[in-house]
């Protein structure tokens, strides 16, 4: 095998190796929600291309406000779903919205957008 | 970020109130501007929802002593979908906008290519050049004669533009998507493209580094200019197209009028709708639209409530109908007083109900869940791979036909599709059902549909019009005159019982006219007797004519006759003689035998359950058609009868009303509610109909049927296509048939592919 060869089979089994464990493996952000004054326990959430923090941290029992900050206009990212909780929203393009929900029991339920393709988790502990 | 919120304030009087206010909420945390308005006792404050919410909004303005409330959800509601479709037709417009701007440069740059390349490694293009390059020759001889370099250099000037105006939100976006360790369709694109772009540029900066390496120094930039340009144009009809899976619900929430006329102290005010108040008397002019749900007090007209109920017929509306917001009222004016508002008005509740259903998801979409979320990075390593396999594989040239093939890969492959498949079909079958008279909780319930195997029926209400009527109106055997009735319908007028409403309501369309009734007495379980123009009158069963000593028996035979057809029939004695027997029934709908038969035909088993005697129940039973009936059977009765056909393994349909078969409905595999236009409070129910008309639920078996259908069609559609379309673009028929699909051809496959997915859901708008 010349060595353009080996060179192209050794580059592409370390890229096809380094995207899926970007894509798949790698650690993701989380964060827990904080509490208000009126003990809605509240996290700000920004919405581009994913959700950052992509894991969602909060407490059983309480009512829980997400603020997703939409900072682009990418259709793709314009609705949210948390199948759990019956929420699908529509989120305008760089505006905040708040959408909330009371988690009863403990779980992780999965954050999606309008297709499924962008996901993140709220996990109520 | 900044919110902006108009929170209702009472309470103020003057300038100093208003003041007040304002002070108040300008001093709380996180306001940046409020504007107290004493006209319209509202305060519109700019917020950052970060620091503080509505609530604590509100709660600064009790503070002060004045009332305020979080405004309701129904005008943020039509506010939603209303910011929704403008941002969709914005982005449909510049996307048509783009797309034939580059679609047209996209020409002439593979016009420009043409003398750049003998043969082109696009097969597509390289077909299109054979047909186009001697017209050419031919009609701009000179651009043959002008330097590649200069031509090149001005294909790279030219896709930098493209690339940059119209395909920068693919880069952006799958830039955005990277940092959250996310892939969407926009890195598929940008990869793809990028990769092509770059290749480009580097052989027009120095094309004899490729050459002396054997590779062809080929241009891609009418290749990246297409494919931009075709996925544009993909995205443009797929937009347009998704704006019209939600009309309905858009249809409905600008149901809602923006101002009542509300009366106070004798004048007619122009209000907001959010500040009418239960309780408000609302006038409603002739061809306005009703502002809020009420009961008319006060007028008569004609109302058209064909928009929420699917009923084209106008309904009659005198004192004491229900009306519905929304409405649009006839030719009549009238008053009303408002009975619901806001939140809790049907139109907001139907509203409501169907963005529910709207966002639902269905259980077989979880498969394509499953898949999208991954597909993306794994196409990327799967176009890596194709370029590997291709460099390694074969002889000569390789570089060019394995980069070409890995772009084809990346192009083709479309994750769209997948995650239009059924959420498209639930939106426009939900909205179209909503259009032909009935609500569907979700996607869920609609795949649920399709499953049903028998359908149990309740009687009254839902095989019959669930109101007694007078059916029948029997004289004496030796008398022919029916005179008598008019004393009867005198003295069933002013009682309260259901007979007596019927024969007095009966009376009254025969032209009977009603006289004053004196020492009117009802006997429980018997009758009633009273003085009807100096008569004694006396109306009731056989254990009521005995205690008058009056014989029943010439008109037994009768009775007995009108009993075994399912009718109540009393007797009525005029001064002491017994004049003639009325019968009381429910009738059956016209509707319902043909519904019936049309059950059978689908190969549904139908039953019917009745809390009514089985004399009655058979008798509806025998005129609709149907043989298994239980009767005399309570709302546990009905749950115990579903449980016996669950057990039998039948997957079990029960239509009934909501309130009193609710428990029923809940424990049915599928519960149908029938409403009236002006009750869809059934929250046990997977299927509420929005006019009492059984027919209707043949339509939503068949929509439901069809809506599965559809959502199979398009997932099999989306799979196949990519279970197809990435091996091809990979090159799996090149080795035995000389097939190689070109990244041009890939990306108009793809464009195509989505918009048929959202074309064939919104075929169910056509459904009837």
């Amino acid at each position: 095998m010349s060595i353009d060869r080996v060179v192209v089979l050794a580059g592409g089994l370390v890229a096809i190796a380094w995207i899926n464990w970007y894509f798949f493996l790698s650690r993701r952000t989380e964060a827990s929600a904080t509490a208000t004054a009126s003990g809605v326990q509240e996290i700000r959430v920004t919405v581009a291309g994913g959700y950052s923090p992509r894991v969602i941290r909060v407490k059983t029992g309480r009512p829980v406000r997400l603020m997703l900050e939409r900072t682009e206009n990418n259709p793709c990212s314009e609705e949210i779903v948390i199948p759990d909780f019956g929420i699908r929203r529509f989120l305008p393009a760089n505006a905040v919205t708040a959408v909330e929900f009371t988690p009863s029991v403990g779980g992780t339920h999965e954050i999606t957008c309008g297709m499924g393709m962008l996901h993140g988790q709220v996990v109520v502990e | 970020m900044n919110r902006t919120v108009t929170l209702p304030v009472s309470g103020m009087t003057c300038a100093a109130c208003q003041a007040r206010v304002q002070r108040a909420l300008e001093k709380a945390p996180g306001v940046e501007e409020a504007t107290v308005n004493l006209l319209l006792n509202s305060a519109t404050v700019r917020f950052d929802p970060g620091l503080t919410s509505p609530e604590q909004l509100v709660g600064a303005v009790r503070g002060t002593g004045y009332s305020s409330h979080v405004p309701s959800d129904a005008p943020d509601l039509a506010a939603e979908e209303l910011a929704r479709d403008v941002e969709a037709s914005r982005e449909f417009r510049e996307l048509r906008l783009k797309a034939g701007v580059s679609l047209a440069i996209g020409l002439i740059a593979m016009v420009l290519t043409m003398p750049l390349m003998a043969h082109h490694s696009d097969p597509l293009l390289s077909f299109a050049a054979r047909w186009v390059d001697s017209p050419i020759r031919g009609a701009m001889p000179w651009l043959y004669r002008a330097s590649p370099r200069a031509l090149s250099y001005g294909l790279l000037a030219v896709t930098l533009w493209v690339v940059t105006w119209a395909g920068r939100h693919f880069y952006i976006r799958a830039f955005q998507a990277f940092r959250h360790r996310a892939a969407d369709m926009n890195t598929l694109i940008a990869v793809g493209t990028g990769a092509a772009l770059l290749f480009s540029i580097f052989v027009t900066l120095d094309p004899g580094f490729f050459r002396a390496r054997g590779v062809a120094p080929d241009l891609y930039y009418e290749a990246v200019i297409l494919i931009i340009a075709l996925i544009l144009t993909g995205n443009a009809l797929e937009a347009r197209a998704k704006r019209r899976t939600g009309a309905a619900l858009r249809t409905l929430t600008l149901l809602q009028p923006a101002f009542a006329r509300v009366v106070r102290d004798g004048s007619e005010l122009t209000l907001p709708v959010a500040q009418v108040a239960v309780g408000d008397t609302v006038s409603a002019r002739p061809g306005e639209r009703i502002a809020v749900d009420g009961t008319v007090v006060e007028g008569t007209s004609a109302v058209d409530e064909s928009m929420l109920t699917g009923e084209s017929l106008a309904v009659e509306k005198v004192t004491g109908s229900r009306v519905v917001g929304g409405t649009i009222n006839g030719t009549g004016a009238f008053r009303y007083r408002a009975t619901a508002v806001g939140q809790e008005s049907v139109l907001a509740r139907i509203v409501s109900m169907l963005r529910d259903a709207q966002g639902s998801r269905a259980p077989l979409q979880r498969l394509a869940d499953r898949i999208s979320g991954i597909f993306v990075p794994v196409v990327i390593s799967l176009a890596i791979a194709t370029f590997v396999l291709w460099y390694l594989l074969t002889p000569e040239a390789s570089f060019v036909r394995a980069f070409a093939a890995g772009v084809s890969v990346l192009i083709i492959a479309c994750p769209c599709a997948m995650g239009l498949a059924v959420p498209t079909a639930i939106m426009v079958a939900t909205g179209r059902a909503a259009n032909l008279g009935f609500l569907v909780k979700g996607g869920e319930a609609l795949e649920r549909v399709g499953r049903i195997d028998m359908i149990m029926l309740d009687k009254t209400g839902t095989i019959t019009m669930g109101k007694a009527v007078l059916t029948d109106v029997v004289g004496h055997p030796e008398e022919s005159d029916l005179s008598w009735l008019g004393a009867v319908a005198s003295l069933e007028a002013v009682s309260e019982h259901p007979v007596a409403a019927a024969i007095s309501h009966g009376a009254a369309a025969r032209g009977v006219r009603v006289d004053p009734v004196t020492g009117f007495t009802a006997e429980p379980g018997r009758g009633a007797s009273g003085t009807v123009a100096g008569h004694r009158v006396v109306v009731g069963n056989e254990a009521m004519l005995a205690k008058e000593g009056i014989d029943p028996a010439p008109l037994r035979p009768a009775a007995a006759l009108l009993a075994a057809q399912g009718k109540t029939a009393v007797y009525a004695a005029v001064g002491g003689a017994l004049v003639g027997l009325l019968a009381v029934a429910d009738p059956v709908r016209p509707s319902s035998a043909a519904t019936v038969a049309a059950f059978r035909k689908l190969g549904l088993e139908v039953s019917m359950v009745s809390g009514d005697n089985q004399v009655t129940a058979e008798a509806v039973a025998g005129q609709v058609g149907i043989q298994h009936i239980v009767a005399g059977a309570l709302p546990d009765g009905k749950v115990a009868e579903i449980r016996r056909a669950q057990a039998h393994g039948r997957v079990v349909a029960m239509v009934g009303d909501g309130v009193n078969d609710a428990p029923a409905l809940a424990a049915a595999d599928l519960g149908i509610a029938i409403g009236g236009g002006t009750d869809i409070a059934a929250e046990a129910a997977d299927v509420v109909l929005m006019r009492p008309d059984l027919a209707i639920v043949l339509q939503a078996l068949g929509l439901s049927r069809k809506t599965v259908r559809v959502m199979r069609q398009n997932l099999f559609w989306a799979f196949i296509y990519n279970v197809i379309g990435i091996p091809v673009a990979a090159g799996i028929l090149y080795p035995r048939f000389g097939i190689l699909l070109s990244p041009v051809l890939a990306s108009a496959a793809m464009a195509l592919s989505s918009v048929c997915v959202v074309g064939n859901s919104l075929r169910l708008r056509k459904f009837v």
